[in-house]
């Protein structure tokens, strides 16, 4: 589904992506971790096509190259970003934000769009199923949530948008036990053969949920290693120390 | 003056109006075109002397130029002053020869062709079903008593309540402009609802079917009796085409014991081309006397058009409880320059004045907000509340906020908040991965931002709105 090759990505002359190399298969689980500013949102947010940035190197997803893409394409083709930090819209309505993202998408997709109705519908579903207060979606997008109500939010959005490969950047950090549980459900429920994650954590707790199939630490713009879901347990006890 | 042109004003005069086509007063400012104007719209004597005077005191008044935009000298001799309605070879034919960038406009907003081409003055064959929709319109109002025609029917047919109330809210000398237009007025609208009426529609669909070629120097008043309530809206969302730069529209509101005014304004004149070239200046004196206590006035305005958009819809609160509020989108883009805002002057005691404001700027563009707030010495307990917020887009373009407050009784409260924000990169981002285009997620924001004023708005008028601050702003990011 994804194939990077020797991924490089600089801002303002600064080297922050070193030739990253990552291929994701349907159905799988991949799991980054490593210390701070090695380079985690930054790969996320060149997978998702952030301007700004000056990249070499070569990414596919689906057989498609992606810089031909530009955000919004991405977006539409399949490619969801859960933010570390989600940012707020004054004055829009959660609702038709949700609305409009969710149309366009289909609009790509060739489909029609959805009725007020039956969207409610399918709003109301999906945020009961995260535990999410219908009274937050008729708030002003992200305004005044709170730090994990805003992750809430996200992982709500990915359920309804229905990306092929969802990229979650720091989802779990904010999360109260109880919210945690609830957000790996999501994932959980969400997860099947067709479609892939790409999870960037700090904790091995979100990994005792949400089992990886590969979990890779990340420093100074390279994946330096990888294993599988025990990675995270050693990491957890050793620290980087070893690996970088 | 021309001969021709003074030969076809005695034609006028005498009856033969079939040639009405042709009709134009000549060039200049001077008493023979007052007195054209006023002959041709077979006027009373009285109104004829109204506007003399007016332009007596305009003798002695300069052009003000303290406001920010600047503009080239106008030379008022040089102007027609009466040229309506155009003649067939003077217009347009077809929409061909109509700027494709509007043409495009008209298009996302779903203008129908019928409508665009009378929007430009071309002759359209078609029957309008709206001269029958009118019709029934002004009789379901003439039943309740409500008078809604034109300011020169009025004129003729309403003397006493033109005579009453005309200049009795912008005085005849008040400044250039405002005089400018009182000697030369051509047309506008007049309302009338009487006591205890509550007018059954937004007084709105006649407008926008027969308001198109009022002119340059537009007259409107509207008075609501004790205790009655209108909603007005006056302009319309797609970009009208205009020969005459110089717009100095004179508006005045008297809202009498317990009564309320809604005027809503969508203002889209041409703004001139990516370069600045043409655009037409907006000049425009509007304000509102709440007379009666208990009354209130409300302006809303949503100005995206004009190469300068110069005026303060203001409120004088005299009667006790009163309540004025001011609702503004100010929208400029590429030369585009706005300097508005409102004045909110409190006399009556317990009066309340609300300002909410919210300026765009892009392009090359500059916004101001303007404002007054006075409490005069009597205007015990009064408060005010204003709020002020700028957006940019990119870098070339300014916002300024110029709040001149007065507050002559301590019992009194004025609030002062602005804020100026820039559209945020990280935000377009955001919205991009969710699948929005460059566009629309513009459109998504800068609605967002404006959304409090655009609430006010009539119902089905906020939505053509929201379509239009979009369409104001394409291509002005990224
Ligand atoms: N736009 C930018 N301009 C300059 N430096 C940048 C920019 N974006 C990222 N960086 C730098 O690149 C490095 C990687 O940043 P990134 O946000 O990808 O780290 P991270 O691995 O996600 O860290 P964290 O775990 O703290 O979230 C950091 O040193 C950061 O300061
Ligand atoms: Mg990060």
């Amino acid at each position: 589904m994804l194939n990077i090759k020797n991924l490089e990505a600089k801002v303002d002359n600064k080297h922050i992506l070193n030739g990253l190399n990552l291929c994701i298969k349907p159905g799988e689980v991949h799991a980054i971790m490593g210390p701070n500013g090695s380079g985690k949102s930054t790969l996320a947010n060149v997978l998702s096509g952030k301007n700004g940035y000056d990249t070499n190197g070569e990414i596919k997803f689906d057989g498609q190259n992606l810089s031909e893409l530009s955000t919004e394409e991405r977006a539409q083709k399949g490619i969801f970003l859960a933010f570390q930090y989600p940012l707020e819209i004054p004055g829009v309505n959660t609702n038709v934000f949700l609305r409009t993202s969710l149309n366009s998408v289909r609009k790509a997709k060739g489909e029609k769009e959805l009725d007020t109705l039956s969207f409610l519908k399918l709003v109301k579903e999906k945020s009961s199923e995260l535990g999410i207060d219908e009274k937050f979606l008729s708030r002003q997008l992200n305004v005044g949530f709170s730090g994990g109500e805003k992750k809430k939010n996200e992982i709500l959005q990915m359920k309804i948008l229905q990306p092929k490969l969802a990229i979650l950047d720091e989802t779990d950090s904010g999360l109260d036990i109880d919210a945690l549980r609830i957000v790996a459900d999501g994932v959980n429920s969400y997860k099947n053969k067709d479609n892939a994650f790409l999870i960037i954590t700090h904790y091995q707790r979100l990994l005792d949920y949400i089992k990886p199939d590969f979990i890779h630490v990340l420093s100074k713009g390279k994946i330096v290693k990888t294993g599988n879901s025990e990675l995270g347990v050693e990491l957890e006890k050793t620290g980087y120390a070893n690996f970088i | 003056m021309k001969t021709e042109d003074l030969k076809n004003s005695q034609e006028y005069k005498y009856g033969f109006t079939t040639d009405v086509e042709n009709i134009r007063a000549p060039k200049g400012l001077n008493e023979e075109t007052i007195k054209f104007i006023s002959n041709i719209k077979k006027e009373p004597k009285w109104m004829l002397e109204w506007r003399l005077k007016a332009f007596n005191r305009l003798k002695a008044l300069k052009e003000p130029d303290w406001q920010k935009p600047k503009y080239p000298k106008i030379n008022y001799q040089d102007l027609y002053y009466y040229s309506a309605p155009k003649s067939a070879s003077d217009k347009p034919k077809s929409l061909d020869e109509i700027d494709p960038k509007i043409l495009e406009t008209y298009k996302k907003l779903g203008i129908p062709l019928d409508e665009q081409k009378r929007l430009n003055g071309i002759a359209v064959d078609a029957v309008f079903d709206s001269v029958s929709v009118a019709t029934t319109f002004k009789d379901e109002l003439t039943k309740k008593g409500i008078i809604f025609c034109s300011i020169s029917e009025a004129i003729q047919k309403h003397p006493d309540l033109v005579k009453k109330y005309l200049g009795s809210v912008i005085p005849l000398s008040d400044h250039y402009f405002a005089t400018l237009n009182s000697a030369v007025f051509t047309d506008g609208s007049f309302v009338y609802i009487p006591p205890n009426t509550r007018c059954p529609m937004e007084l709105s669909t006649y407008f926008r079917i027969n308001a198109s070629e009022t002119g340059q120097f537009e007259r409107t008043l509207i008075i609501a009796d004790k205790g009655s309530y209108v909603s007005y809206l006056e302009g319309c969302t797609a970009p009208m085409r205009d020969e005459n730069q110089l717009h100095a529209a004179n508006v005045e509101l008297v809202a009498l014991d317990d009564a309320e005014i809604k005027y809503s304004t969508v203002q889209n004149w041409y703004p001139g081309d990516e370069n600045g070239v043409g655009g037409i200046y907006n000049f425009v004196t509007k304000r509102g006397a709440c007379r009666g206590k208990n009354s209130k006035i409300s302006w809303t305005q949503v100005e995206t058009g004009s190469a300068i958009t110069w005026k303060y819809p203001s409120c004088i609160l005299q009667g006790d409880n009163s309540v004025g509020e001011f609702y503004s989108i100010a929208i400029t883009n590429n030369h585009q320059k706005a300097d508005t805002g409102t004045k909110m002057i409190h006399l009556g005691k317990n009066t309340k004045s609300k300002i909410i404001s919210k300026g765009i700027s892009a392009g090359k563009a500059d916004n101001m907000y303007r404002g007054l707030v006075e409490v005069k010495n009597k205007a015990s307990n009064s408060r005010n509340y204003t709020q002020c917020d700028s957006l940019l887009m990119g870098n070339k373009c300014g916002a300024h906020t110029i709040p001149y407050i007065k507050n002559n009784n301590s019992s009194s409260t004025i609030e002062h908040e602005a804020t100026t924000t820039k559209i945020n990169e990280e935000q377009l981002y955001y919205c991009n991965q969710r699948g929005l285009n460059q566009e629309e997620a513009v459109s998504l924001i800068v609605n967002g931002f404006c959304k409090e004023v655009l609430q006010q708005l009539p119902m089905e008028f906020a939505v053509e709105a929201q379509k239009l601050v979009a369409i104001s702003l394409e291509g002005s990011v990224g």
